[in-house]
């Protein structure tokens, strides 16, 4: 085994993190294309360009998502039990939103009629709204605590209901990851488009990048007030995962806490401003290609921002502080991080090699004359 | 107390989405297979046909990987929100496989399958053709660690329970992988696929054959089926479940409860073709019965009992008197005793801690479990036999029936002469057959399994989450309404896009475009 238990729990935490971002930087532009498609596309034509510039690599993307959900299966199981079960008409809502995505891209252009193009075009964009919004509500409600406590057996009983979840700082949340992803499928759309579209789509991400980082800000405000939480026992990180086994305190302003020991962790949260503005510059000089990258920079500081504020707590509980999950606490086994691990270092540089080649492939403009072209053949 | 009604709902639900789910897979892992196979003879012959046999089964099988996309999202999401306890009890194991999969298989899968429809142009014959065979190396993947996590629900190997924890772990991820019922299971599944891919393209060829239209194509794409198709249906009947069953506990139970053998016979067991099962007085009434086959299927050999589910009971009501006690231990050592000789004992009999764990549907408190209350578990420690007995010999009947057409396929595909008219709607109406044999095929599996959610080890009945049974009608509710709307639309299109043939193409060769033309 080349690394302890404790090592692997954080290697554990980091790789949730980077298929969470893996999914934000991909999915999140098929999800922000989706949201726009209706706005930015005023004809069939144009709306088929818009679909078929994420057509071929959606899909792909979108296994970020499945895969960040099976990670926090096998890693962090009793996290991915209490997060699932805990918000039940969330994941519900967000499901059969994402239910209307593969059927609405796949289905969509196979018959010519305009009413049925115009209803696949109210699911894409549903189907790119809601878990846009219903990732960033959940994001919020892990930063907030989620009301559950263990019974006797480690029975996860929870007390909470949608309404709960729908709170201000959740919402925002939910809205900053909207915004966000809306913003990085304008840019997307401004590198895959060229004429109106690609005008319209300027014209968002420009929009949309001031408002993410506002959001952003109002956020990092409202952190220094909201109740964070803290272990006040000893750690013990090399320990079997018993979450009951710790102490904790709950307190306006403990998010802070990481960022006081570590003052390098605010170069996290200043990343998310300087990709912010890059991103309007480049936007606005038409360089989409280099703002994309910057925008790919701020989305993974921003989910970074929200991952160094809770470290080491994964889902902390407000009613039950002591049976909050956190990283020493709520793992797999050591066996199974260690063979996941090697699973994963070989597998996930694989994906991104060929994932990279297939972007590679279809890389250049998508044009209402290749879909004239291509009638029959393309979504 | 967990309410009985959350757990029938919780059931029903999990049902209801993988039987749905299980409508659109085996077509998916068959027909990448095929389009592969399809693919292959095109760029080897040249012939542009072939290519567009690839293109127009691929439309297909892309209107079909939509559905199966969209509810396999559901069996990911679900067991997190529905089986929470499941998720926590054995996700150190359980979770493996499932990860795995989207690392190995799923990924590559859904990165390819967009190349597979958009990179004819963008791609050298050799590159899509690789591709093409890709994706079906994905989905066939897919369902290779989709099986070692079921296999392990079936036959819990390479794992134990931990006392701090609370819950399995992990001890030989060898013997997971490599788990006998895991392994027959996918052989077993990839080929029902296969199956029922060929008997999909057998059925919609000949009916372009009755038609008279496309015949070439036609032709071409029945004969691949039924050749393909012959060997998939052999592979099914011959490695099928059967050896299977023997592996663990439950397996014999599930075996027992399929074949109605209330008794341990004497060997080598008589088969009972069929009869009327009756679980309270434990008899089949009219059974007709075939001496020595089942001894010889269940157990390859002429002296070997097939234990019957009397004895099984008998053998349950034991481990349920061990498993009060392994719980009654283990409530001391969470109370935080770490005594020698108490952990030693607790490691002695855990294994029949799940068996303790089935009292837990009928009392809270396993430890003063009432002589009724260990009597009613060990009664329910058995599958309901009847509806087994029945899905069985459906889906038994259903692999043989397409054996035989399969066979005549075979023939009338090699010798021209033989193409009549009644084997081509044969042909036609065999391909329900299929689908039918795939959701009894899942539902001997699972059902078979219970009470258990992992044999032996988790019961069914605790795995659930803390959810109110208005959360579970609600969402069942939604479930069944979302996706039976998206089934009759898949059905529509599949059918439009089915009439029009190999027209949809616009290749300008085909009977649409040629009448067009005029």
């Amino acid at each position: 085994m080349l690394f302890d238990y404790e090592t692997l729990k954080i290697i554990w935490w980091a790789f949730l993190g980077v298929l969470m971002i893996g999914f934000a930087i991909t999915g999140g532009f098929d999800l922000g294309v989706a949201v726009l498609l209706p706005f930015l596309g005023k004809t069939d034509e144009e709306r088929r360009v818009i679909i078929n510039a994420v057509g071929p690599t959606w899909e792909g993307n979108q296994v970020w998502f499945v895969m960040s959900g099976g990670a926090l299966f096998a890693a962090w199981p009793t996290a991915y039990a209490v997060s699932f079960s805990s918000f039940y008409f969330a994941l519900l809502l967000a499901l059969f939103a994402l239910f209307l995505r593969p059927l609405g891209f796949d289905y969509r252009s196979k018959l010519p009629n305009p009413e049925w193009r115009a209803n696949w075009d109210r699911a894409l964009f549903v189907g790119g709204f809601v878990p846009a919004l219903v990732l960033g509500i959940a994001f919020g409600n892990l930063l907030k605590g989620i009301p559950f406590h263990f019974e006797t057996d480690m029975r996860i009983v929870y007390f909470g209901n949608l309404l709960g979840l729908l709170n201000p700082f959740s919402l925002l949340a939910g809205l900053i990851s909207l915004s966000m992803f809306i913003m990085h499928g304008a840019i997307y759309l401004q590198i895959k488009t060229v004429d109106n579209i690609n005008q319209r789509a300027q014209k968002i991400a420009v929009i949309f990048t001031v408002v993410t980082l506002a959001l952003f800000a109002l956020a990092g405000g409202w952190i220094c007030f909201l109740d964070g939480y803290h272990i006040t026992s000893e750690i013990f990180p090399n320990a079997v995962a018993n979450p009951l086994a710790k102490f904790v305190k709950k307190g306006p302003g403990l998010w802070l806490d990481n960022y006081g020991h570590l003052p390098a962790l605010w170069a996290v949260p200043a990343s998310a401003f300087i990709g912010g503005l890059m991103v309007l510059v480049l936007s606005i000089i038409n360089r989409p290609g280099s703002a994309f990258v910057f925008s790919c920079l701020m989305i993974t500081s921003i989910i970074l921002t929200a991952g160094c504020s809770m470290f080491p707590f994964i889902i902390p509980s407000s009613i039950s502080l002591n049976s909050s999950l956190t990283v020493w606490d709520s793992s797999s086994s050591l066996k199974t991080l260690n063979l996941m691990f090697w699973v994963t270092v070989i597998f996930l540089p694989l994906i991104m090699l060929y994932t990279s080649w297939v972007f590679r492939v279809f890389r250049g403009k998508v044009t209402v004359e290749h879909i004239h072209k291509n009638n029959h053949t393309l979504y | 107390m967990i309410s009985d009604t959350v757990v029938e709902l919780s059931r029903w639900q999990f049902a209801v989405t993988s039987l749905y789910h299980f409508l659109f897979v085996p077509l998916t892992i068959g027909l990448s297979v095929i389009l592969a196979i399809m693919e292959s003879t095109y760029v080897m012959t040249g012939r542009e046909i072939y290519k567009d046999m690839t293109q127009f089964w691929g439309k297909l099988f892309g209107i079909n990987f939509a559905l199966g996309v969209t509810t396999g999202l559901t069996m990911e999401f679900q067991f997190g929100m529905n089986w929470s306890y499941f998720s926590h009890y054995v996700g150190d194991v359980f979770g493996a496989p499932l990860a795995i999969e989207g690392l190995m298989a799923f990924f590559m899968e859904s990165t390819f399958v967009g190349l597979f429809f958009f990179g004819w142009d963008k791609l050298s014959k050799g590159q899509h053709l690789t591709i093409t065979w890709l994706v079906a190396l994905g989905s066939n993947l897919s369902a290779l660690w989709i099986l070692v996590a079921n296999g392990w629900m079936q036959n819990p190997v390479g794992a134990e329970f931990n006392y701090e924890t609370m819950r399995m772990e992990v001890t030989s991820f060898g013997e997971l992988i490599f788990n006998p019922a895991a392994q027959v299971k996918f052989v077993h599944t990839v080929a029902a696929g296969y199956t029922t891919a060929s008997a999909f393209v057998l059925g919609i060829s000949a009916y372009y054959m009755l038609k008279g239209r496309d015949i070439a194509f036609a032709q071409r794409s029945y004969t691949i089926a039924a050749g393909f198709g012959l060997a998939a249906v052999l592979s099914v009947i011959v490695l099928g479940d059967e050896s299977g069953y023997t592996d663990g506990e439950v397996q014999k139970a599930k075996l027992a409860a399929i074949e109605a053998e209330w008794h341990t016979e004497e060997p080598p067991a008589a088969f009972t073709v069929i009869g009327l099962p009756d679980q309270d007085a434990m008899v089949t009434h009219h059974a007709i019965k075939i001496p020595w086959v089942l001894g010889l299927i269940g157990t390859r050999s002429t002296d070997t009992p097939i234990i019957g589910l009397t004895e099984i009971m008998q053998n349950n009501r034991q481990r349920i008197h061990n498993g009060i006690k392994a719980y009654s231990l283990l409530q001391q050592l969470r109370n935080g005793e770490r005594d020698e000789t108490l952990i030693a004992e607790f490691e002695s009999i855990k294994k029949d801690l799940g068996y303790g764990l089935l009292l837990k549907q009928y009392t809270d408190k396993v430890v003063d479990a009432t002589d009724e209350q260990i009597e009613m578990a060990v009664k329910n420690s058995i599958p309901q036999v009847a509806p087994l007995f029945w899905a069985f010999r459906v889906m038994v009947a259903s692999g043989f029936i397409m054996l035989i057409v399969f066979v005549i396929a075979f023939i009338s595909s090699s010798i021209r002469k033989c193409r009549k008219d009644w084997i081509l709607k044969l042909s036609l109406y065999t391909m329900i057959l299929p689908w039918i044999a795939c959701e009894t095929g899942w539902f001997v599996a699972e059902f078979g399994r219970q009470p258990w959610a992992i044999a032996e080890v988790l019961p069914t009945f605790l795995s659930v989450s803390s959810l109110s049974e208005w959360d579970i009608i609600l969402s069942l509710a939604g479930y069944v309404f979302l996706y039976t709307i998206f089934l009759l639309i898949e059905m529509f299109l599949m059918m439009k896009y089915i009439r029009q043939g190999p027209s949809s193409l616009h290749k300008r060769r085909y009977h649409f475009e040629i009448d067009e033309r005029g």
